[in-house]
Order: structure tokens, then sequence, then C-alpha cells
């Protein structure tokens, strides 16, 4: 890069992209405390029942209250615990039932109405299932959690994998290698952006999946906590469970994400 | 001189369930000995499918190729193919792409690493041997990938428009560049390409394919002067337009 001062009109540039960013950030912020002051102005002025809908007062003091004796990180744990091991099996079980179908496409092509017709499964219909055969227990859960997210993971996968550029195979086969080396020097490091495209979307899902699963069998977690919430009307509580659900679905997309801009 | 390659009674079709395409039918050549060879033909001649015949990648339905006069199947004759585009793996160095091909054969031992740096210094890419593939030019780019292919010190070498995908300027410059490498090289190597002045500017021979199913027309040969023993001089020479209006009727008449 050259020392060279920038000019007046580069000067002019920059200084409007800078405004523009300001303008974007302040305006994200403004927009959220507006809606909290909203929600607490009207919680106070009894325009709506604090005690259904609650109000960001109660919610902070619940929380207050649960990080006080601890119990809110146990269950916030649980459930991050249970979406990565989820998340974890659905990356090794997908990548190798894709490679596995693009490896045989005569499987590929038995396989593939039974993978649609899982994918669009509506998953929350096994959960039941799940339990009776699983027990009251965690398994249950990831074993749900895997459920939502494994297929779209497969079909996605090896639709990508199916198109890699046809030339490059050609390369590698004119340079005499067999199918390993098609797969391990071309299909899985030219697949790598889409893979981790596919874990970001995976990620969300798991954690879909963790919750119907904590719904249902669960002793703790947030899921667990949301439904023991309206079971007994705190509402506050079931609040603040879903305002940290939404806050950890952020954070682990935000992981991958910074993964991936550090690796690639 | 010597026959490296022969080309008996090849024929090819594809075949969909739509039905069976005739690609290439009764193609019979010789290539010589360190002779640059060019095929030209109309789009969809089957140019590409007779490359990868040579190459291997498939097998003719009818004839046979051979090389030193033993059959493709049974030669262990090593042949170096370029493609339309480089393909450089962008998630490699340059030095770790042109290394690719000794390291499928399990044939990058210390002596091998070491003529390979020096190919890269001959050819002016040695400082570019950490640098990934997006940061070097076009013709850098083909220089590498030409590397690539030599590594596994091929006896012929089959390009397939590998200029194809440059734009004009740069086109005529790697062209110029890469075909005097092969020609110092001693290299036998058959070029395709559907650009007649190209043929011309790089070729000794240059056989004329028509159009589907392809069949060989007529073979040229290419003769200049030593003053015009470039590609870009080649196409200065008085000659010049001659053999490309010659090979223009070849490619415009039907029989």
């Amino acid at each position: 890069m050259t020392e060279r001062e920038d000019s007046l009109f580069q000067q002019e540039f920059l200084e409007k992209e800078r405004y523009h960013k300001t303008k974007v950030c302040i305006c994200r912020v403004m927009l959220l405390v507006l809606l909290l002051a909203l929600w607490e102005l009207c919680a106070s002025l009894q325009i709506i029942d604090a005690f259904i809908f609650s109000s960001p007062t109660r919610i902070w003091s619940c929380f207050v209250k649960m990080a006080g004796d601890g119990t809110i990180f146990l269950h916030i744990g649980v459930t991050l615990w249970e979406t990565l091991i989820s998340f974890l099996l659905v990356v090794t079980v997908g990548v190798t039932a894709a490679v596995a179908l693009w490896a045989s496409r005569s499987l590929a092509e038995i396989l593939e109405p039974y993978l649609v017709m899982l994918n669009s499964l509506p998953k929350s219909a096994l959960a039941p299932l799940l339990i009776v055969w699983l027990g009251n227990n965690m398994k249950t859960i990831i074993v749900a959690a895997v459920s939502v997210a494994v297929f779209g993971s497969i079909l996605t996968l090896h639709t990508g994998f199916a198109q890699t550029d046809p030339d490059k195979i050609r390369l590698i086969r004119s340079l005499g290698g067999g199918k390993r080396d098609i797969l391990f020097k071309v299909l899985i490091p030219s697949s790598v952006p889409l893979i981790v495209s596919n874990m970001k979307v995976n990620v969300g899902l798991c954690l879909v999946g963790v919750i119907i699963g904590e719904f249902l069998s669960a002793k703790a977690g947030l899921g667990y906590l949301i439904i023991y919430a309206s079971q007994v009307f705190k509402m506050d509580l079931l609040v603040m469970s879903i305002v940290i659900l939404s806050i950890l679905s952020m954070a682990l997309y935000q992981v991958i994400a910074e993964a991936e801009k550090r690796f690639l | 001189m010597k026959t490296k390659l022969e080309v008996r009674h090849l024929c090819y079709s594809y075949h969909t369930l739509e039905g069976e395409t005739q690609a290439l039918s009764d193609i019979s050549f010789d290539v010589r000995d360190g002779e640059f060879f060019a095929i030209v033909g109309p789009s969809g001649c089957g140019k590409s499918t007779l490359l990868s015949l040579l190459c291997g990648l498939i097998s003719p339905e009818e004839g046979e190729i051979l090389i030193d006069g033993i059959g493709r199947r049974d030669s262990d004759a090593a042949i170096g193919y370029m493609l339309q585009r480089d393909h450089l793996f962008e998630w490699r160095s340059i030095y770790d792409n042109v290394s690719l091909g000794l390291e499928i054969q399990k044939r990058l031992d210390e002596e091998a690493k070491e003529e390979l740096r020096n190919m890269l210094d001959t050819y002016g890419l040695s400082k570019f041997k950490e640098s990934k593939p997006a940061q070097l030019s076009g013709g850098m780019r083909q220089r590498a990938a030409l590397i690539r292919t030599l590594a596994l010190k091929p006896d012929i070498l089959l390009l397939d428009e590998p200029f194809s995908a440059l734009d004009y300027q740069t086109r005529l410059e790697v062209c110029d560049d890469i075909s005097t490498i092969i020609r110092t090289q001693k290299k036998t190597a058959v070029l395709i390409t559907h650009d007649l002045s190209e043929a011309i500017s790089v070729a000794d021979r240059i056989l004329v394919l028509s159009s589907r199913p392809g069949r060989v027309k007529t073979i040229l040969e290419i003769h200049f002067d030593k003053a015009f023993d470039r590609p870009l001089l080649r196409r200065n020479a008085p000659e010049f337009s001659a053999y490309f209006n010659q090979l223009w009727k070849e490619l415009k008449t039907h029989d």
C-alpha cells in the first residue's frame, strides 16, 4: 500500500460510510430500548397485565434471583451441552452419509425417497415415540435433536457434493488419481464453505430439536423451564427462558461465523 | 522421425436414454516424436472426446491408440493433460498445486521436490511458492498449471484449449510463453483449439475435423522460416494469412 494521503473525495466517501454505520448501530440499540421501555411503561400503567405479559424489570429480577442460586446456569448448561452433542453428531453423520451417497450412485438413488420423506416429516411427531423407545432421559432429547437436523443436512451436502466441478475431477483422474484422491483432494476441501454454511443452519436446528425434546422429557434445561413455567403460570420465568434462548441461538451462530472468518 | 502416437480407426459414441450420439467416426492419424500437433474443428466436433480417449479417461469403442507402438492400455507412457482452465486449487499454495500429481502418484520424494523448486525457479514462480492461486495473474496461473503437468515428466502433452479462458492479449502472450517452453523441452504435444490462428502460430501440423460426428478432413503441414520460430513472430510472417485462408476453406467446405 502506498503512504499517499487519501484524496478529498476518498475522505468524503469514508466519512459517509462511517456516518452510515454509526446510524445503523444507534438505531438498532434505540429500537431495542424503545420496545423495552414501551413494554415496561404499558405494564406499569396497567395497559397490559404484567402477570400475563410480564415486563422487562420482572424478567430481570427473575434472572437475578435464579443467577443468585445458580439454577439458571444449570439449565442453560444442560441445554447447551445437549445442543453441542447433537450438533457434533449431525455434522459427523451428515458428512459421512453424504460422502457415502456421493461414492455410490446406486445407494443414493435407493435411499433418496426415504431421505426426502424423513426430511419433510415433522420431527416433533417423533418425540413421543422416542420417549417410549428410549426413556425419559437425555438420550431421547439428543436423538430428537439429531433427527431434526440430520436428514436435511445429508440432502444439502449430497447435492453440494454432486455439483463438484467435473473438470477438477478430470484433472485428478488425468494425474492418475482414483476415487479416494478425488474425495480427499477435491471433494472435501472444495466443500468446506458448504459444510460450514450447513453447520450454521444445523446449530439452530439442533437447538430447535433439543427444546422439542426437553418439552417432553427432561428434568432440566431451558425447554423444561418453559414447560414448567407455563404449567405453574410463572410468566416471568417463561419469558426469561425465551429471552435466554434467543441470546443462546444467536451466540451459537456467531461462534461458527467467527470460526469461519478466522479459518477460511 | 520416429512416430510417437498412432491413432487407428477410432470411433466413439455417447449413450443416453434418449439415444446414441456419434462423436467420433473413423479417426486415424500419427504424431511424430517431438512434434507439436494441433487439432481444429467446429464446436461439438468431438475434440475434447478425442483428448479424453488419448488420455485414457474413456476407452474407445472401436479402433486403437498406440504409444511408441504399444497399445494405450498396456503402455506405461505418462500422458500430461492440460485442461481448458488452469484448475489450480484455491485452497492449496502454488507449491502444493504443482506437486499435486506427484503427491497422488506417491512420487514426492526429496529429488522430486528439488526438481519442482528448480522448475518454479526456471519459470519465474519461485517467489510465489507459498502464495495462493488467487494472487497470481492469468499467465502465471497457466505456467503453474504447466509445471503441475510437466512435473510428472509426460511423454506426450495433451492441451485442451488451455488458453481459451484468458483474455485476448494475455492469451497471445501465454500461448507464446507456454508453447516455447514445450518446444524447448522437446515434448510431443497435441493441442486442441477452435482458434485457427492459434493453431497456425504453434503447430507443425494441423488436423482438421469435420462437424459431428468428427471425421478427419485433412492434415495440413505448416512451415515457417527460422526467423519466425515463435508463435508471436509467426503471426507476422507472410505465409500466415495464406495458411489461415487454407484452413478456413477446409472448415467451411461440407462434404
